[in-house]
């Protein structure tokens, strides 16, 4: 079926690889991004008309950036590229897409999601005071514009790119009062094994680190978060925590960049029935993927953080890799060694991946300890206390049912920011596990979509 | 095997079985109601809210008015707030030929108590300058409005609970048979209920359970189609539905206090009863902006940020089966409510109490009688007699 209709969602690392490795099978795939440039997350290219050096942009991973964009450009007029084109929702075989106000659906018989990760994040009371940013906002505002989000930034969180974005920020010049990690050292120790099955990204980890050290950016491992401090009117203010040791600590600053590493975008996969598994390290849901990237509909496919967050290197190699499988379940021919190469190296990834959940764990404990005063979900401004009273008193020990009664999740977000933290904070009111209050389903559409659209006729 | 025994057994918890528990609870029978998945979380917990009595059959206003008398008496009643909001509700039209049917509806005796008032030309745009103008004129109906449903069905069973009902999630039913005086009701995991009446409330399933007394309807399924705005400033309390013989046409909306704008209509879906979801039509979802952007011009650059659909059970002849068996004494059916369902919950918890506790009831639900469909379910037994033989 060498004319199978073959869609990516995605052109960032998984989904470029993929539409290369397709290409160059002699199948053309069409390649949607809601971006307006090729590159996806961490490879997100500039508007056009800046002229920023990859170096700047990208620091270390220069050359990989490089890389992975000038393959894009030889791909582009070779394969149905649909920039600007957000897909809203799916039907079995279609998919429902909006660019500029204009809605078209576009036909597929195999369908490969490469849709990425956003931040993680986990309450603090205080959050929804303007100048509390996530990690990956903060990187966009950096990266896209050039601008710092304040004058005076704290980094609060946990995980590997809170560290990355704050270098970024003290490489770019802007004031970093302080990097709060919320996980303790000994937990990195403890780590330490899985992680040096990429001794060199361990090495770039650390000179992150001693990059901060020498600019004199202060770093508390073992914080726990107590308040963004300041008011509806003038914004954040500072933050507040408890040190390892126990004492409370005030830090003035304006802005905020929060995370807890990131949690896989999965609304479109969902829609289309693919079955979701519980990930124990990373302590979320995951899609349910083999180790190619079927799910388990036919004809549907996930590659790079969308189906399992590895990071980008490993989004480049799964992105081959689903084009592979596509190719044998097609019956078209593969170069195994070029497969078995892919594989190896996820595997090693695997590894890694194990070791940073290890190092940074999802504070879940966080979730329970939230003030009733504190907000979840930022959206429909719910807080902690309303969300345990619709388990207290309403009886919703579910995930869906809560929402249903408190509305969180049920905001323009939907849900993307506040249900892994709200389902922490109902299990905790339930007094069972997480994985038993189940996940939020998805619904459409995936972003919101105006009520300005117009249907073009196919 | 344990058995569990009341006075009435309940199957379905919907609102109407959620309902028909508090009422019963409050003539003082003794009720078990057994839900199989989690209490109002299909059609009672996704639809629309309207709360509208208006546009109804006539012959429904009765049952009708006396849901909106028991809707008045929230939170009281129940001890809970449903949102309930009587701001209004007004059903207009695009053409001018369609407005002497809103008068006749409004002149029509049976809907004395809904106050109408017709709207038309300049006085119309005037009193809602919001309105398309297309629209040519409407029915105002002063004292309908809308709810939350998903607050419903589960507030409504809390109070039954908290009146002593016996209240089972997670529980289906399999077999429900009458031996001897008594109904004897299997669910699926084995655990048997008896009681000397029996309730069926299963919504879009009704029929499944009425076949097993010998009393099949032809009951099909529909998934209309939601979808809700992103919030903005609150301005548009009445809640607005077009009224037309066009399918596509058929749109409505309600603004809720928080500024979200719920939206429905157009378009429904076919569920798929075997996962028990109901989908959603992208296309039905363009012609609701369509229809908005028609409607309610001003819509503007608003964001749709959740659509959804709900499973609702229809009879051809778009009345719900209300009232006792036609076969078997002590069974009673409420179930199929044609996507009007939620206005009327109240009302038929509270007559179904009235009829199972009574032997009968004041309000008229002669019209909803399974009793319609017998004739042709003769038919088919015939038929089937003599295909077997
Ligand atoms: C703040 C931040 C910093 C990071 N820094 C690093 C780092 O230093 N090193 C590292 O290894 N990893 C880093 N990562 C992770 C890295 O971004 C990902 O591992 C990598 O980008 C994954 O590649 P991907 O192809 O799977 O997805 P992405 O690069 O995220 O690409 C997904 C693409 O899918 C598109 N998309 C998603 N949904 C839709 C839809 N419905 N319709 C249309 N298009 C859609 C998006 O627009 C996006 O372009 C970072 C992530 C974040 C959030
Ligand atoms: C999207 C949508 C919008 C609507 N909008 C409106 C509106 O605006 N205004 C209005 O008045 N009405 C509206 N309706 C209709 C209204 O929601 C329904 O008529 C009403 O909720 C029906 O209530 P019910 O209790 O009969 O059914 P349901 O809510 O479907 O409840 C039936 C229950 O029975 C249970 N059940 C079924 N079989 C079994 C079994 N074997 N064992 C145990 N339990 C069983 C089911 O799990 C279910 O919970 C709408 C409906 C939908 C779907």
């Amino acid at each position: 079926m060498a004319t199978a209709r073959i869609v990516i969602v995605g052109a960032g690392p998984a989904g470029i690889r993929c539409a290369e490795t397709l290409l160059a099978a002699g199948l053309k795939p069409i390649l949607i991004d809601e971006n307006r440039r090729d590159g996806g997350q961490i490879y997100r290219r500039q508007p056009e008309g800046f002229t920023r050096d990859y170096v700047t942009l990208y620091g270390t991973e220069a050359a990989k950036a490089k890389d992975l964009h000038q393959s894009f450009d030889r791909l582009r007029g070779q394969i149905d590229y649909r920039p600007d084109t957000l897909v809203w929702n799916l039907t079995p075989g279609q998919l429902c897409c909006v660019s500029q106000g204009k809605h078209s659906t576009v036909d597929y018989d195999a369908l490969i999601l490469c849709t990425g990760a956003t931040d993680r994040l986990m309450p603090t009371e205080g959050w929804q005071l303007a100048g509390t940013y996530s990690l990956g906002g903060a990187q966009i505002a950096l990266k896209s514009q050039a601008v710092s989000i304040g004058h005076r930034v704290v980094f609060m969180g946990s995980g590997p790119l809170l560290y990355l974005v704050a270098s970024q920020y003290v490489k770019a010049g802007a004031s970093v009062a302080a990097v709060l990690d919320t996980s303790p050292r000994i937990k990195r120790i403890g780590a330490l094994p899985k992680l040096l099955a990429r001794p060199g990204l361990l090495f770039t980890g650390m000179k992150l680190l001693a990059q901060l050290y020498r600019a004199k950016i202060p770093v508390h491992l073992g914080i726990n978060p107590l308040q963004v401090l300041g008011d509806a009117a003038s914004g954040v203010s500072g933050v507040r925590i408890s040190m390892a040791k126990g004492e409370t600590l005030t830090i003035d600053c304006d802005a905020v960049a929060l995370g807890y590493h990131l949690r896989p975008e999965t609304q479109l996969a969902d829609l289309a029935g693919c079955r979701m598994r519980f990930d124990e390290a990373s302590s979320q849901w995951w899609l349910a993927v083999d180790e190619a990237g079927r799910t388990s509909v036919s004809g549907v496919y996930a590659a790079g953080d969308g189906s399992k967050i590895r990071g980008a290197d490993a989004a480049e190699h799964a992105g081959r890799l689903v084009a592979m499988a596509l190719l044998e379940d097609l019956q078209q021919p593969v170069n195994i060694g070029l497969r078995d190469e892919q594989r190896h190296a996820l595997a090693v990834m695997d590894q890694f991946r194990l070791g940073l959940a290890q190092a940074f764990p999802w504070p879940a404990a966080q979730a329970k300890a939230l003030p009733d005063s504190a907000i979840v979900c930022r959206c429909e401004m719910i807080s902690a206390g309303e969300l345990r009273r619709t388990v207290s008193e309403k009886g919703a020990c579910e995930v869906n049912r809560a929402k249903a009664f408190s509305r969180v999740g049920m905001g323009r977000c939907q849900g993307r920011y506040c249900s892994q933290a709200g389902a922490e904070v109902i299990a905790a009111a339930a007094g069972v596990s997480v994985q038993q209050v189940g996940r939020q389903r998805g619904q459409a559409p995936v972003k919101p979509l105006s009520m300005l659209t117009e249907e073009v006729s196919p | 095997m344990m058995l569990h025994k009341a006075d009435v057994v309940i199957v379905g918890g919907g609102l109407m079985g959620s309902a028909a528990a508090f009422f019963l609870r409050q003539r003082g029978q003794s009720v078990i109601l057994l839900e199989r998945d989690q209490i109002g979380q299909y059609a009672s917990g996704v639809n629309f809210g309207n709360v509208r009595r208006q546009g109804r059959f006539l012959g429904q206003l009765e049952l009708a008015n006396r849901s909106w008398a028991l809707w008045r008496r929230l939170p009281e009643l129940i001890d809970d707030d449903l949102e309930f909001i009587a701001s209004g509700h007004m059903r207009v039209c695009y053409r001018e030929d369609e407005i002497p049917e809103l008068e006749a509806y409004a002149a029509a005796p049976e809907a004395a108590q809904l106050d109408l008032k017709i709207y038309r030309g300049a006085e119309l745009h005037e009193r809602f300058p919001f309105l398309g103008p297309e629209v040519k004129g409407g029915s105002y109906a002063p004292h309908d409005g809308h709810a939350n449903p998903r607050l419903a069905a589960p507030a409504f069973a809390r109070a039954a609970r908290r009146l002593g009902a016996r209240i089972e999630e997670q529980t289906e039913v399999a077999d429900v048979q009458k031996v001897g005086g008594e109904f004897t009701v299997t669910t699926t995991d084995g655990r048997q209920f008896s009681a000397e009446r029996l309730l069926i409330t299963a919504g879009a399933w009704g029929q499944k359970l009425s076949e097993q007394f010998g009393e099949p309807v032809p009951l099909d399924t529909h998934g209309p189609q939601m979808a809700v705005t992103e919030p903005v400033p609150y301005a548009l309390p009445t809640v607005i539905g077009v009224y037309t013989k066009i399918p596509e046409e058929v749109i409505y909306f309600r603004q809720i206090p928080r500024g979200n704008i719920i939206i429905g209509g157009g378009y429904r879906s076919k569920p798929d009863m075997l996962n028990r979801r109901a989908y959603v039509e992208p296309r039905s979802i363009l012609n609701q902006m369509d229809q908005m952007r028609r409607l309610l011009p001003g819509v503007g650059n608003l964001n749709i940020i959740r659509v959804w659909s709900g499973i609702e059970g229809y009879l051809p002849d778009s009345l719900p089966v209300m009232g006792p068996s036609g076969n078997v004494d002590g069974l009673y059916y409420a179930f199929g409510f044609c996507g009007h369902g939620f206005q009327l919950g109240p009302g038929v918890g509270d007559v179904m109490a009235e009829l199972i506790s009574t032997g009968s009831t004041s309000t008229s639900i002669e019209p909803f009688s399974i009793r319609r469909f017998a004739s042709s379910a003769e038919q088919r037994t015939t038929e089937q007699r003599s295909r077997a033989s």
